[in-house]
């Protein structure tokens, strides 16, 4: 039942055919570039597809949010990207939105609505909660993460910016395995150093990398796996794990890698 | 009767001086934008009082919390003695409740005793703390001699104000034993009782001691309250205003700046009239006048206790930013407007801004825009507010973004990404 290929459906192509789907993913910048997160991003489709959600993405016709600029203190820029994509959504009169990325979950929920575009945005880990909640996705038939210790990084953006510290928990609670918390975690966290637009500059001088801090913090839990639930994190946990030499100690692995993976899809 | 007309001389100094104080910082910050914070008064008034006089955001970080604790409800009950004290200055009379209270008096007094004692203890850890220990919390670029001393101040103030009252009790105990003059008897005295043989003996003496402590803890007081407007002791008052204003949005959500949004819509639609033609405002901020009136009283609520910094993943990891610097500098600037004002008149120019001359650039592009500083911070003040306005100021009316970061920009207009690639090739995912 898992073996049918993956088909990704287009607003455009849903709209000619005169159908609108339940929910758009919104696949962001990193998850369209971004050769890891590219994989999750198919990730994503795959348990969207799984489930059975009419869901549709906007492919080439998606633009940046405008979250990196606005970070940066280029309003301008934000709000001419914000314009333009509100355009194109409500164009397609999309009411829901899913995303892999905390950082367009954010500014498409919180700062989109002061320009004129509403929508209801969810974070594809509320997503696999709500799933899981609903019965209509479990852990079973796949990868077996049994005995092993995961520990969980929260984004800033999905964390402390909006409270979302739970759903992403409950999607590796059901993993039967041991989740262990790092000391700096939830409304403590501590971040990736990649946010406020860092992803695209060099830090300050300083005496280490943030991503080095941080982790840090993660290798003290003695975890086998570090879950993300952000491309940026991704990138950073990950850079960390080899700049440690833990690579073959640690994985990082999104938090739809993981259901995916437990699910066999 | 001298003593009375001194002390009402002396009152009313203090209340003057303190008003007039108050008035120049309430004007400082007022020097600030508009900005709306008088929605939702009902949820202002829980956040208020969960967060300033629940103290729910202190117990992060469990010793300070009780300890604080023990200072702040001390400070709180032990003003019912202030009012009794007071009273007594003015008419003359000498425990004036203690008769109409009856029993509760002495019970009361003896709470204020153990109370006192609770402060004491409080005071002399948190001066270990700061002197002994030297936390890592208590140190950084920003805490130079005065804030230092500032806190020392504060802490040995609160000491002697409550040995002042600790021995006024002990030397009325020892009175009321000897049913000396007006001295009646007025409950146990728990604490003060064991500090009594300690005292002398003859009467006269005793009576020159309780007199003595009596003015000592009330022009103490009174000293302390007008040093209040000059130290990051002030948060006592402005915690409470603070959180009543506090931002009650996701801390995600950054501000739309309605300026900007005329201009973009002009831009899409060039049949778009903007609805209000006021003067045309600076983008972001360059001085303290830029931001909010918000941002200003923040930085006159800050007491500078350094939660913000300590979990600054930029200051963690050796950076030059440390959000408890941006609260101070914008503090010290506003405050240096503000006696600019006082002495060259309201249109005095000084040559000088916040950025540059008070934070660096270095420190605002270290910001992660994480939120751990406004989390972490007791009385929700919110310096990633002021970084970012900076920042857009920077950005959009002086155009010195970091290169890399105007690389970004520009992959962002012309490619709809923040790398340079191409936007036919965004939807190449999908067939891998």
């Amino acid at each position: 039942m898992n073996n049918e290929p993956l088909a990704i459906p287009t607003m455009a192509e849903m709209a000619a055919q005169g159908r609108e789907p339940e929910i758009l993913f919104w696949v962001g910048c990193a998850g369209s570039f971004d050769e890891r997160a590219r994989k999750i991003t198919r990730d994503i489709c795959k348990i969207l597809q799984h489930v059975g959600i009419s869901y549709a993405v906007l492919g080439t016709e998606e633009n940046c949010t405008g979250d990196p600029a606005k970070r940066a203190g280029n309003e301008f820029l934000f709000q001419m990207q914000a314009m333009m994509n509100i355009q194109v959504l409500d164009g397609y009169n999309i009411k829901k939105i899913v995303t892999g990325c905390p950082h367009c979950f954010n500014t498409i929920k919180n700062e989109y609505p002061g320009l004129g575009g509403n929508y209801e945005v969810i974070h594809h880990t509320q997503l696999i909660q709500q799933l899981i909640d609903a019965g209509k996705l479990k852990a079973e038939n796949g990868e077996s993460f049994k005995g092993k210790k995961i520990t969980y990084h929260d984004p800033c953006y999905l964390g402390r910016g909006n409270g979302v510290y739970e759903a992403p928990r409950a999607a590796l609670e059901i993993l039967d395995t041991e989740l262990v918390e790092m000391k700096r975690c939830k409304s403590n966290g501590l971040c990736c150093g990649a946010g406020g637009a860092q992803m695209f500059k060099e830090p300050e001088p300083g005496i280490r990398d943030i991503n080095i801090e941080r982790i840090a913090d993660v290798i003290e839990t003695k975890a086998q796996v570090v879950a993300a639930a952000c491309p940026f994190c991704m990138t950073m946990l990950t850079d960390g794990v080899k700049n440690q030499d833990k690579e073959q100690e640690i994985k990082v692995l999104d938090i739809a890698e993981i259901t995916v993976r437990a699910n066999g899809l | 009767m001298i003593a009375q007309l001194i002390f009402i001389i002396i009152l009313a100094a203090a209340v003057y001086f303190f008003g007039n104080n108050v008035s120049k910082i309430r004007r400082n910050i007022l020097l600030g934008k508009d900005t709306d914070r008088n929605d939702q008064p009902a949820l202002r008034w829980k956040v208020m009082a969960k967060i300033a006089l629940g103290q729910t955001k202190m117990v992060k970080r469990p010793v300070a919390a009780v300890m604080h604790f023990f200072i702040y409800i001390g400070f709180i009950i032990i003003n019912l003695e202030v009012l009794e004290i007071m009273i007594d200055g003015v008419f003359g009379s000498h425990r004036i409740f203690a008769h109409p209270l009856g029993g509760l008096y002495g019970f009361l007094i003896g709470g204020f005793e153990v109370l006192a004692v609770l402060v004491l203890t409080a005071c002399i850890v948190f001066l270990c703390r700061r002197n002994v220990v030297h936390l890592k919390r208590f140190t950084g670029t920003e805490m130079t001699q005065w804030p230092k001393s500032d806190a020392n101040y504060i802490l040995i103030t609160e000491i002697l104000l409550m040995t002042a009252f600790l021995t006024m009790n002990a030397a009325d105990y020892k009175l009321q034993l000897l049913h000396f003059g007006h001295y009646i008897t007025a409950g146990s005295f728990p604490v003060s009782s064991l500090l009594a043989p300690l005292l002398p003996g003859s009467a006269s003496a005793l009576v020159i001691t309780e007199r003595v402590c009596w003015w000592f803890h009330i022009v103490g007081i009174l000293c302390f309250l007008n040093y209040l407007p000059y130290s990051k002791h002030f948060h006592i008052l402005l915690a409470f205003p603070n959180t009543y204003y506090s931002n009650l949005n996701p801390k995600g959500k950054f501000t739309n700046m309605a300026s900007v949004t005329n201009e973009v819509k002009a831009m899409l639609d060039p049949s778009f009239v903007p609805e209000n033609n006021g003067e045309p405002a600076r983008f972001g901020a360059k001085d303290v006048t830029d931001l909010t009136w918000k941002n200003l009283m923040e930085a006159y609520t800050c007491t500078e206790c350094g939660r913000c910094t300590s979990v600054c993943p930029a200051n963690i990891t050796g950076k030059l930013l440390s959000p408890r610097k941006i609260m101070m500098d914008t503090r010290d600037r506003i405050t240096e407007i503000g006696n600019n004002i006082d002495k060259h008149g309201k249109d005095h120019q000084d040559d000088k801004s916040l950025l540059d001359n008070y934070i660096t650039r270095e420190e605002l592009w270290a910001c992660t825009s994480c939120n751990a500083c406004v989390e972490a911070c007791p009385v929700n003040i919110n310096p990633l507010e002021i970084i970012t306005e900076m920042r857009r100021y920077i950005v959009m009316e002086e155009s010195q973004a970091p290169a890399s970061l105007n690389n970004m920009f520009g992959n962002v207009e012309n490619n709809g990404a923040p790398w340079k690639y191409s936007q036919a090739d965004r939807f190449n995912w999908a067939e891998e």
